[in-house]
């Protein structure tokens, strides 16, 4: 007599497809006569975000190699990604919880370029977001800001406000504990929040294969009581189309949403990497064709919306606005001996202002001189 | 044999693996990447996956994955990409590594290495920068190494591979690629011991881990200017050598305890401690310190340079407790 198998649950079937709307070649998901989720002013301002973020990786990487920058990770081949999901926002109430990898999206929100070029300068006042831009700090710690997100969602709530917030994080983050207890508390909690995971492939060089055996990482939002979605993430459209819908969800009180946003890291994890040791460059290839900037210029091409002189034209002002941030950044005065102790609590303690004294702190320069 | 720390580490692990198979190596990027520092090159090709173990980014996980198969009789050697991200593991290594000997009568030893770079490297900012020795050496249940040289990265890890409690083994990024003389064979060094790496009669320098390298610079400028110093390598600092820091300072009569982190309840402060109680006839001078700033690390180069403790503030400190002009 052979036991009978005992499983409500069993796990079998093939992954799903990704929510797609904007097909690689540019032309829409279904043909002509669907209707897409922007307008073309939306997704001409969309591209403008995606190409300065392409322009400002290669930026902070040359800086980064050159000493005037720290560690930086690039956003390459994340843009769709990054900016979709951020422009189905609304900067004057909804919050963005960073990780480190999401540039444009913060641009858009409100903080100033030179605020993100001071911060990767070293200098302590690139961790101050200005008032009224509702942004956390980049956070290094993996998956700290996920709990964080959910806390923010809940005190927003409490206080009678309509926001949302949207977190982003790896598929890398998805493996630490963090990531479960935000998402349990969340759903116990209702909480207005969007668990926007962009996998990209890699945690550094570990392969998504290795962070979960699950078909997808957005299937196990069931398991917490809220629903999971997976988009092609470098479909400008088909990430909006998603986020819009968690956010009218978040909105309307019907709690967290988990989008899985399938992805391809374009390049290194950071400035201290070197991806040649482990991606294959015919992946790396399979992936350029899917190059989610490339796919909204073909749509926009084919509208009558771009064309090499609008591009040429485009790349002249996004450098012209990475200039001046530049600029901007480099008219801010240099941290001084003060700045070492200043805000580690909110006055300066004896102990501080003994070492103040003590250490003949040497003269300072620029941030990074 | 010179190699750099980095390799001196591999050949412990290497070794150690082939002496006793149930030594395995687990963490993040440790296998086919061969470690974010390199350290574990190689070893994935000559132990199999079995052995050596690459996990999702996932450390209070691996950490108890660790205890829970030293429960079964496997000694593991689980690797920290940094201490600093180790911080979410510390209920595994505090709460259960720590005390399941002792909370189980006896039953339940945890033959153990928890392992990574600690202390700040160049601009890795407030969260990615700070030396753990006190917060670990707090602890009863847990023996903490620092080494500071390559000669000392082998013998050490080797020796915590084979104690039977588990051992902290705090590395430091800056270290990886420092090169010294490493002794052929199965050369250990034993967990608890310190070693003086310089003999002066002036003064005494009592240091650990990667303030080793500035104490010897210190005691080279010194020596220039006709001042001959002690420098105490600790090596471990959970037990502490404590007749070797009396030895010093009876001979010295005074003495700088340098470390890399902060004031605050540091190791320095138990070192001060050690000496007030057994060297108090001895001393000519109060006891110096030298640490980090209090402050979290911060990001700017010039500000977290002026944040470390370094050879300046040494010398300074040293010629302080000899009452000379600096
Ligand atoms: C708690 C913690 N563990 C490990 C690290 C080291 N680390 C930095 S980035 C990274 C990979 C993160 O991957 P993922 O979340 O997928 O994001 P991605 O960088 O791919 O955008 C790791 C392991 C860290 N910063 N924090």
């Amino acid at each position: 007599m052979s036991t009978p198998v005992i499983s409500q649950f069993p796990y079998r079937g093939d992954p799903v497809a990704p929510v797609r709307l904007l097909e690689v070649d540019g032309t829409l998901t279904g043909g002509g006569g669907s209707v897409p989720p922007m307008d073309d002013e939306q997704m001409l301002s969309a591209l403008w975000l995606m190409m300065l973020s392409r322009a400002f990786d290669d930026k902070g990487t040359s800086l980064q190699r050159q000493g005037r920058f720290g560690t930086f990770s690039a956003v390459r081949g994340q843009e769709a990604s990054v900016v979709g999901s951020a422009l189905a926002l609304d900067p004057a109430r909804d919050w963005i919880v960073p990780q480190y990898r999401e540039l444009p999206a913060l641009v858009n929100h409100g903080l100033p370029l030179e605020s993100f070029i001071l911060y990767f300068s070293g200098h302590p006042a690139g961790g101050y977001i200005p008032e009224g831009v509702r942004l956390l700090p980049i956070q290094i710690s993996i998956a700290a800001q996920l709990p964080h997100a959910v806390g923010l969602a809940w005190g927003l709530r409490l206080q009678g406000l309509d926001a949302v917030v949207l977190v982003y994080f790896g598929d890398g983050a998805s493996s630490e504990g963090d990531f479960h207890e935000a998402c349990n508390l969340a759903g116990v909690v209702k909480a207005p929040v969007i668990f926007f995971l962009q996998n990209n492939g890699w945690a550094i060089s570990t392969p998504r294969s290795r962070q979960t055996a699950a078909r997808t990482f957005a299937e196990r939002a069931p398991g917490y009581g809220f629903d999971g979605v997976v988009v092609d993430g470098n479909d400008l459209l088909a990430v909006y189309a998603a986020t819009r819908a968690a956010v009218e969800r978040a909105r309307a009180g019907g709690g967290p949403t988990l989008i899985e946003s399938q992805t391809y890291r374009l390049g290194a994890h950071n400035t201290a990497d070197d991806p040649t040791r482990y991606v294959a460059e015919e992946v790396l290839d399979s992936w350029r064709d899917r190059d989610p900037i490339l796919r909204v210029q073909r749509y926009l091409a084919a509208c009558g919306r771009w064309n090499e002189s609008i591009a040429a034209k485009a790349q002249e002002e996004i450098s012209q606005t990475i200039d001046a941030a530049f600029a901007a950044a480099r008219a801010v005065a240099p941290p001084t001996a003060e700045d070492l102790f200043l805000h580690t609590y909110a006055e300066l303690t004896e102990r501080q202002a003994r070492q103040l004294r003590e250490y003949e702190m040497p003269a300072t320069g620029p941030a990074n001189g | 044999m010179i190699v750099t720390y980095r390799d001196a580490l591999n050949q412990a692990l290497r070794e150690e693996m082939e002496r006793d198979d149930r030594v395995f190596l687990m963490g993040e990027e440790v296998a086919v990447y061969q470690g974010a520092y390199k350290v574990s090159k190689g070893l994935l090709s000559e132990f199999g996956e079995m052995r050596v173990v690459d996990t999702p980014i996932t450390e209070l996980g691996f950490a108890g994955v660790g205890v829970g198969a030293a429960m079964v009789g496997l000694r593991p050697v689980i690797e920290f990409m940094s201490w600093n991200f180790a911080l979410l593991a510390l209920d595994q290594v505090v709460n259960s590594a720590a005390k399941m000997l002792y909370m189980s009568g006896g039953q339940y030893p945890i033959p153990m290495v928890f392992r990574g770079p600690s202390g700040a490297a160049l601009q890795l900012a407030a969260q990615h920068s700070q030396a753990w020795e006190s917060w670990l050496a707090h602890i009863p249940g847990l023996k903490v190494v620092t080494p500071g040289t390559p000669a000392d990265a082998k013998g050490l890890l080797k020796s915590a591979i084979r104690d039977d409690n588990p051992v902290v083994v705090l590395e430091g990024e800056m270290l990886y690629n420092t090169k010294g003389d490493v002794p052929e064979g199965d050369h250990l060094v034993p967990l608890g011991a310190a070693e003086l790496k310089r003999e002066g009669d002036h003064c005494s320098i009592i240091t650990n881990g990667k303030m080793i390298l500035v104490a010897l610079q210190v005691a080279d400028q010194l020596a220039s200017e006709g001042i001959r110093v002690d420098v105490l390598d600790l090596r471990t600092v959970r037990p502490l050598d404590v007749p070797a820091i009396t030895a010093s300072v009876r001979k010295t009569n005074r003495a700088v305890v340098l470390e890399e982190g902060w004031e605050m309840a540091g190791i320095g402060a138990q070192i001060v401690d050690t000496i007030q109680r057994e060297c108090f006839d001895d001393l000519d001078a109060p006891v110096l310190r030298v640490h980090q700033a209090d402050t979290p690390m911060p990001y700017a180069k010039n500000l977290e340079r002026a944040a470390k403790p370094d050879a300046a503030k040494t010398i300074a400190a040293v010629k302080k407790v000899m009452y000379v002009a600096n």
